[in-house]
């Protein structure tokens, strides 16, 4: 059996499923329930610093976008940190960590940017025997409107300034939760690492609107007649969130960083593919917030179900193993060639292949053959794109097979390349660097 | 279980109030929204789809649903009308296991169709719920066309006449509009009386002004037309009854399965509607599918279909059957009936050969099956019955005892067209027949305004 044991910058978990900061770990109720249910670790949700607790609105928080059957593929939310009193929330914290030792706790905080806020909630958050502190650089409303969250987190310098404050201030290990919503995700990841953090986590939410009431004509969620844009996350940010991870792994500066994934993550599958892009584990809300906790029960399941399979022994097998595959467009082979194909028993007929590459694309899909209603690629035409086999409603129905070198490509009428060729050598490019005679 | 359960002979009050509610309430009940939305999704916005190919009336399937599933029933509704004015009717009626779900991409994959009809139906019912009413009629052009006969193919030709901006009278032998969607529809198919309502919506655009009791022959003749109104349209659909051959076929207690289904139809109270304990159809269409099914909903103890081929020869669709078959209804194959047996002057039994195909022939190969019964209904087609336009000037030009017309629905006649199960090649489905109107409505326009122009 595959072990799943997680040892994140130090922090041991039975899995490396942990509950991000977020409503689900605003408690020790909901905590201690996680941890019934399974979850590894949770990251607290953000405490702020000692004084009258934070108010939220008292309306509608959440927004989101629906697929077919209402399935839910979006959230979005404009809570604020957590509204508990900090001292209460410290307790919780030291309780449920005698309670599951085994657990990860780390504390998600967010205070002011000045140096005294963080030395003086930094102490005690270490006095509950939390196993880390996550820095919440991310919300990007509401707190950030009063210079914390994303309004740190949307400055290198202030990321870099904080975190040296912390990790001189702690011996708690330091986790960064960066905010996507700034141009070069690594920036704000090399600033942490110069401030000395042990991780970065990400991301945080998008700034979003789900929706526009067309009767009020006001943005969701509505408060009295009035929206604000609020964090994105849940099923459709993975993409984003995993290609942000993905540069962050495989940036040279910040190679090697621990890095916590969030963002969409739904399934084990989900888990998976963040783990081998370089996360060495994974953070979930949305998910646990649309199903409950018992989730993680599939998470973990499948996760060992798929590790067994592949013959991975432990995590360390898995995670990181697709970051060399990510690189530039301009490295990618020019000269591997690849064609749709359409399995033709497996083919329902429907059509949509056809019509997308038709009005679309490279008119190289047939709708009609001898007078029959026949879908084939025509190889002379294809340019190997793959939106055929994206909007085809049948599973592996069509392929793309890869011409063997030698081949002759109906298209160019050339023979397929057996030599590797990109960009940067290409003659077309006059910046080509010509190699050395 | 109601004491009248067993009664011997034809019988009414079978049944408990609630049973017979409950037996006759909606065959296929509506989508909700929700529902609507997801079935809605299922569909695959086909290119050149081949639902909409197999639609007799060439409804664009595809675009219905997905204004369906983006919330825009009405636009849906009006992709619909825009084909077929009697939508909503075919939405209940049409055998869309053997059209449009028979060929949905989805039904060829993993037998599962996209519910063409039920989505059909669920968008027309939002437009006829507010009766929103989608085609102004063009100025009047002065010309007038008789419509004989308000079913499905004359509702249909006078609708697109009078959008048309023409005058159109339907005159119609029977007391309400709607024809065979009125009185030959099983009533689990059609309930809240749909037909009344969908002759109203029909009518709303104005121009159309139908007059019930008006039988052609008895009350008037082809002739009056002709010399009356501009143009004819004849939609008078099926009047006869084939007869069984069969020895006895006079007694009492067999009745005609298309007038059982009428008067099902219009019967207030279902109680008070007899039917026999032991019922044997003969037949292997939909109307014997039926009026069987509705004799054991009534509270038949027994009934059983025979037909005199096989399975597979069964104009019923395999969804029909399976109904009937769901409902307790028997199917035998293979038996012709001889001689109606009679005591009393009352059906105590139907006496059956069995037969076999000689070659290309069907024959009886002399073996006999009794089957005891006290009603036996005819439901072996029904036939044009031609006498009605006899005597009404010059003879209309008959294929296979039917009218005959052309591509656009003209007959032999001058300014007469024809459509509907009165004309040669109709297939007797609703939805050709309102093709077949409509086609017909709009080769007449062209005819009364040079090519469509007034």
């Amino acid at each position: 059996m595959a072990d799943i044991r997680n040892n994140f910058v130090g922090i041991k978990s039975p899995n490396p499923f942990w509950l991000a900061s977020a409503p689900p770990t605003d408690k020790a109720y909901n905590v201690i329930r996680a941890f019934k249910a399974g979850w590894g670790g949770v990251v607290w949700k953000t405490l702020g610093e000692e004084g009258p607790p934070v108010v939220n609105v008292n309306g509608p928080r959440y927004g989101a976008i629906w697929g077919a059957d209402r399935r839910l593929l979006g959230l979005n939310n404009i809570e604020l940190i957590t509204d508990r009193d900090l001292q209460v929330n410290l307790r919780e914290i030291k309780q449920v960590k005698m309670d599951w030792p085994d657990r990860a706790i780390v504390v998600s905080l967010m205070v002011p940017c000045e140096e005294h806020a963080w030395k003086a909630i930094l102490p005690v958050v270490e006095e509950t025997g939390a196993d880390g502190i996550e820095l919440n650089f991310g919300c990007p409303h509401g707190m950030s409107e009063r210079g914390m969250g994303a309004a740190v987190g949307q400055v290198p310098e202030y990321i870099e300034m904080v975190v040296r404050w912390c990790k001189a201030n702690t011996r708690m290990p330091v986790i960064t939760k960066l905010t996507p919503n700034i141009t070069d995700i690594r920036k704000p990841a090399r600033a942490a690492l110069a401030g000395g953090t042990d991780a970065v986590s990400l991301i945080n939410t998008i700034n979003s609107i789900t929706g526009v009431n067309l009767d009020s004509f006001a943005p969701e969620p509505t408060i009295d007649g009035k929206g604000s844009h609020g964090g994105y996350c849940g099923p459709a940010v993975k993409p984003i969130a995993m290609n942000m991870v993905a540069e962050i792994a495989r940036d040279p500066e910040t190679h090697g960083l621990p890095i916590s994934g969030i963002g969409g993550i739904t399934t084990w599958r989900d888990a998976a593919e963040f783990m081998a892009l370089g996360a060495g584990n994974v953070q979930v809300c949305t998910a646990a917030m649309t199903y409950g906790f018992k989730i993680v029960q599939e998470m973990i399941t499948g996760l060992e179900n798929w590790m067994d399979e592949k013959g991975h022994a432990s995590l360390d097998d898995i995670v990181g193993r697709a970051t060399p595959n990510v690189t530039d467009w301009q490295y990618l082979n020019l000269n591997y060639v690849a064609k749709a194909h359409i399995d033709q028993e497996a083919c329902i007929k429907c059509g949509r292949c056809h019509i997308a590459c038709e009005d679309t694309s490279h008119q190289a899909i047939t709708s009609m053959v001898d007078g029959k209603r026949h879908f084939e690629v025509i190889e002379a035409e294809c340019v190997g794109c793959n939106l055929c086999v994206n909007v085809c409603p049948v599973e592996n129905c069509i392929t793309m097979e890869p011409l063997a070198a030698g081949v002759i490509d109906q298209r160019t009428g050339r023979p397929v390349s057996p030599v590797y060729a990109n960009w940067t050598t290409h003659p077309n490019n006059p910046m080509a660097k010509v190699a050395a005679e | 279980m109601a004491t009248g359960h067993f009664k011997q002979g034809i019988a009414g009050g079978r049944l408990s109030p609630e049973q017979y509610a409950d037996n006759f309430s909606d065959l296929h009940p509506p989508l909700d929204h929700h529902e609507a939305l997801v079935e809605s999704d299922r569909c695959y916005f086909c290119y050149d789809a081949p639902c909409m190919n197999a639609c007799p009336t060439s409804i664009d399937i595809p675009l219905f649903i997905r204004q369906i599933s983006t919330g825009n029933p009405i636009g849906s509704a009006k992709t619909i009308f825009d084909q077929n004015i009697l939508g909503g009717m075919c939405a209940r009626v049409c055998p869309t296991e053997t059209l449009c779900e028979e060929v949905c991409v989805r039904e060829v994959a993993e037998g599962k169709p996209v519910q063409i009809g039920r989505l059909q139906r669920y968008a027309t019912d939002v437009a006829m719920a507010e009766n929103k009413q989608f085609y102004p009629r063009a100025a009047p052009t002065g010309k007038t066309i008789a419509v004989v006969g308000a079913g499905p193919a004359g509702l249909a030709a006078a609708h697109r006449l009078a959008r048309h901006g023409h005058d159109v009278t339907i005159l119609e032998a029977r007391p309400k509009a709607g024809g065979l969607n009125e009185y030959g529809i099983a009533a689990y198919k059609s309930i809240d009386n749909f037909a009344q309502a969908e002759v109203d919506y029909i009518t709303s655009i104005g121009g159309i002004d139908i007059q019930n009791g008006k039988a052609l022959g008895r009350d008037y003749q082809l002739s009056d037309l002709t010399r009356n109104y501009d143009a004819v349209f004849l939609g008078m659909g099926l009047g006869g009854v084939n007869a069984l051959r069969a020895d006895g076929e006079d007694a009492q207690g067999v009745t005609n399965a298309v007038e059982f289904i009428a008067e099902l139809r219009q019967a207030s109270d279902l109680a008070s509607l007899p039917v026999g304990r032991r019922v044997v159809v003969i037949g292997g269409g939909m109307t014997a599918i039926d009026a069987a099914v509705q004799s054991k909903l009534l509270g038949a103890e027994e009934v059983t279909i025979c037909y005199r081929r096989g399975q597979e020869h069964m104009n019923a669709s395999e969804f029909e059957q399976d109904l009937a078959a769901a409902n307790g209804v028997i199917i035998r194959h293979w038996l012709q009936p001889k001689r109606v047996i009679a005591e009393g002057g009352k059906v105590s039994g139907i006496e059956l050969e069995y037969t076999a195909m000689d070659g290309d022939k069907l024959v009886g190969t002399g073996e006999r099956l009794m089957l005891t019964a006290d009603q036996v209904f005819k439901a072996i087609g029904q036939s044009f019955v031609p006498a009605a336009l006899n005597g009404s000037g010059a003879l209309l030009a008959l294929e296979a005892g039917r009218i005959k017309v052309d591509a656009e629905g003209r007959t032999s006649l001058a300014n007469v067209w024809a459509g509907g199960d009165c004309i040669f090649g109709g297939d007797d489905l609703t939805v050709s027949a309102v093709a077949q109107g409509r086609d017909a409505a709009e080769s007449i326009h062209r005819a009364l305004t040079s090519n469509g122009r007034a």
